[in-house]
């Protein structure tokens, strides 16, 4: 190493493996359900996407978790994302490809995905 | 790309409670379950939390597991690390909360704690560079090089108010500043010294394993300050795993082009080699130490000429501690005033601290100057055990002396100790409850003196040895009030006239105490007691007829068949045959063996 450009350059690129490790309780959540009834529908690559994506695009105070079953094992799997201050948001039936559009779209513009969303229907 | 980190503590105290072998098994039960792609296994540093090991933190939830063993591994694998199901069982007791689980930093443990010097221990993987490097490391080093002239760095060192932590204070800056001149033309050293040798201290060893590079990055920037070339770190031999650590740290700085030539392409060069002491204490003396790394017996010379003038090879040399290096690039960083806002009007920043002896939570923790002593031992460290009243705290090891109870209130810093008469040292807190024997802990401190004095001058050499023989004589009820003015004039003698800093201040501890709790040296003296009961030869084991029921456990289990009677009958102990070692008091299950 010659100069301070490379040390950087490492330096960004660890950025989201140690950045990773903070204790801040004011992060952006996104959940993913791996309950056996996720697993069984597929939540493991969307987890997976979801957590490689929030790296590479080195997205800071966003966080990538586990959850349990929460209740509609019919829709899994399901990522809902918890922002600071706004009101819980519930995507259903997500694959790899929908988790990055939802990233895309409302983690880096905020703006919600209205068609992934849970909509209570009255026949269900 | 991994999904979640799980950091297992592979410091001293988390290896000997098993975090290699958790290690191990969560390795192949990642295998197992075909998660070794999203689940990185990290071996960190020093938590602190030493009481509760084998530590683990699962990211990116933070949960702090506790005494986590190899069978608890699949569980956590399947239920947390694949579904997200906190295993609440192994979750850090304080941790727990009605409303679930709290961050590890609002436990009473770390909340009052600010790691500086720690930074990095238990969150980076200490034998991987690029981690060091993505926290911010090298990057001080980087801007020395680039941006500030050696004053310049000597000049922020001296405004942060930074004080050597290895015992004595001497503000650091200045150090620096007297080794300074003649920059280019004269060979230079930088030392750093690992020397750690105070019974019950082990932050330097921390430090050493946790982030060992930030000694690296701190001792270059020295270098750079002073016009040196190189540097070597005296480290003992007795702590394997931070010498390990080192050696790849060095070889991975070295591959990076970090130490060695051309730094950064900036025309500085700089190199690091180890030194292993072989375990004198003495060696922990700068002087002693540096004629150690030139190969020599390790015994101290008398100062002037201080080593800033005539040090390592004659030349001119500074010699710095781990915990004062651990701060340097942080300084550099930040800046001196972010340093300076910690702490107390003469002493900046934080210190770190062993916490040992009766206290709940044993470990290592790092707090601002000025914090208290009650801060310390009731919040953090979670008070003594079996409700036991707190008698006094050692700091300094065999340096320094004792904090009696009645001081309990005042706010830990370098000069507050030395006016109470104890001294920082290097950071040992050794608790103690009630059951302690105060003129026992002076004979223990001097008996390890006696042990670790080099022989070179005689005040040291004969004088500590006389001190541990009135010691002893006052402990084995045959001590004369004359005895206690003998041992106090002779202190002063030693301290007086003693070569070097071990002589000193080997002192101490009788001081300290005969200040403190000169009744019990008293009633050691007069009334041939021991008022905690420690002290074997004032002790008489006897058997209270009224409780006994003549079971005879206690004459089958005593070693020096020292109890008769028959059975169904109350025994007798013979105080000509008794060894006093205890076991009857033990075994008896009627509480009929007491001792006076």
């Amino acid at each position: 190493m010659k100069s301070l450009e490379e040390l950087r350059a490492i330096r960004e690129k660890m950025n989201g493996n140690i950045g990773f490790r903070s204790e801040s309780s004011d992060d952006t959540r996104i959940v993913v359900g791996m309950a056996t009834c996720g697993i069984a529908s597929g939540a493991r690559p969307v987890l997976k996407t979801l957590s490689d994506e929030v790296q590479k695009r080195g997205l800071k105070h966003v966080k990538v978790c586990q959850t349990g079953c929460i209740g509609l094992c019919q829709y899994e799997p399901i990522v809902e994302i918890y922002e600071p201050g706004k009101e819980k948001v519930t995507y259903v039936k997500v694959n790899p490809e929908k988790a990055i559009d939802i990233l895309e779209q409302h983690i880096v513009r905020g703006q919600a995905i209205d068609k992934y969303m849970l909509h209570v229907n009255e026949n269900m | 790309m991994y999904r979640s980190h799980v950091l297992v503590c592979g410091g001293t105290g988390c290896t000997s409670s098993g975090s290699q072998q958790v290690i191990q098994a969560l390795r192949n039960e990642l295998k197992n379950q075909k998660l070794q792609d999203e689940v990185a296994v990290v071996k960190t540093g020093c938590h602190g939390l030493c009481e509760e090991g084998p530590i683990m933190v699962v990211y990116p939830e933070a949960v702090f597991y506790s005494r986590v063993r190899p069978e608890d591994i699949p569980e956590i694998v399947s239920e947390h690390l694949l579904k997200g199901r906190i295993v609440e069982r192994l979750v850090y007791h304080d941790a727990q909360v009605p409303e679930g689980i709290r961050s590890i930093n609002e436990t009473a443990f770390y909340k009052k704690q600010h790691r500086v010097a720690l930074r990095n221990c238990g969150v980076i993987n200490p034998e991987e560079i690029d981690e060091y490097i993505g926290t911010g490391g090298y990057e001080a080093l980087g801007k020395v090089l680039t941006e500030m002239t050696p004053d310049e760095v000597i000049q922020t060192i001296l405004d942060s108010g930074l004080r050597g932590r290895g015992g004595a204070g001497f503000p650091t800056g200045m150090k620096w500043r007297f080794a300074s001149g003649n920059r280019g033309n004269v060979q230079k050293y930088v030392c750093c010294n690992a020397d750690e040798g105070d019974p019950g201290a082990f932050m330097d060893r921390s430090v050493l394993e946790g982030d060992p590079h930030v000694v690296l990055e701190a001792m270059a920037i020295a270098g750079y300050a002073i016009g040196a070339s190189q540097g070597y770190i005296y480290v003992r031999a007795e702590y394997p795993i931070a010498v390990e650590r080192l050696k790849i740290a060095i070889g991975q700085a070295r591959e990076y082009g970090l130490l060695g030539k051309n730094i950064f392409g900036t025309g500085f060069d700089f190199d690091i080699d180890l030194r292993l002491g072989a375990g004198a204490f003495v060696c922990g003396e700068e002087t002693a130490l540096m004629t150690s790394i030139e190969g020599n017996r390790g015994e101290p010379r008398p100062r002037p000429p201080f080593p800033a003038v005539k040090g390592l090879f004659g030349c001119p040399t500074i010699l710095n501690n781990v915990e004062t290096w651990a701060n340097i690039p942080q300084i550099i960083l930040k800046g001196p005033k972010w340093f300076a806002s910690m702490g107390t009007e003469k002493s900046k920043g934080t210190k770190v601290f062993a916490l040992g002896g009766k206290i709940n939570n044993t470990g290592l923790v790092e707090i601002p100057m000025g914090t208290t002593l009650r801060t310390v031992i009731e919040e953090i460290g979670g008070g003594i055990p079996n409700g036991k009243k707190f008698k006094a705290a050692q700091t300094g090891g065999p340096s320094g002396g004792c904090i009696p109870a009645e001081h309990i209130d005042i706010p830990i810093d370098y000069d507050n100790l030395i006016s109470i008469g104890s001294m920082m040292g290097s950071g040992g807190l050794i608790v103690m409850d009630e059951d302690t024997c105060m003129v026992d802990i002076a004979k223990f401190f001097l008996q390890f003196t006696v042990d670790e004095s080099c022989g070179k001058c005689t005040p040291c050499r004969v004088g500590t040895k006389r001190l541990l023989e009135i010691l002893e004589k006052i402990t084995d009820g045959k001590g004369t009030m004359e005895d206690l003015d003998k041992l106090e004039e002779l202190c002063y003698y030693i301290k007086d006239n003693a070569l070097c800093g071990l002589g000193q201040t080997a002192p101490n501890p009788v001081l300290s105490t005969l200040r403190y709790f000169k009744d019990e040296y008293i009633a050691h003296v007069k009334d041939k007691k021991c008022p905690a009961e420690v002290c074997k030869k004032l002790l008489t084991y006897k058997i209270d007829p009224a409780k006994c029921k003549g079971c005879t456990l206690c004459a089958r289990n005593c070693p020096a068949d020292a109890i008769a009677g028959n059975i169904k009958e109350p025994h007798i102990i013979s105080v000509d045959k008794c060894i006093k070692c205890g076991t009857c008091l033990d075994k008896c299950r009627f509480g009929a063996i007491y001792k006076e």
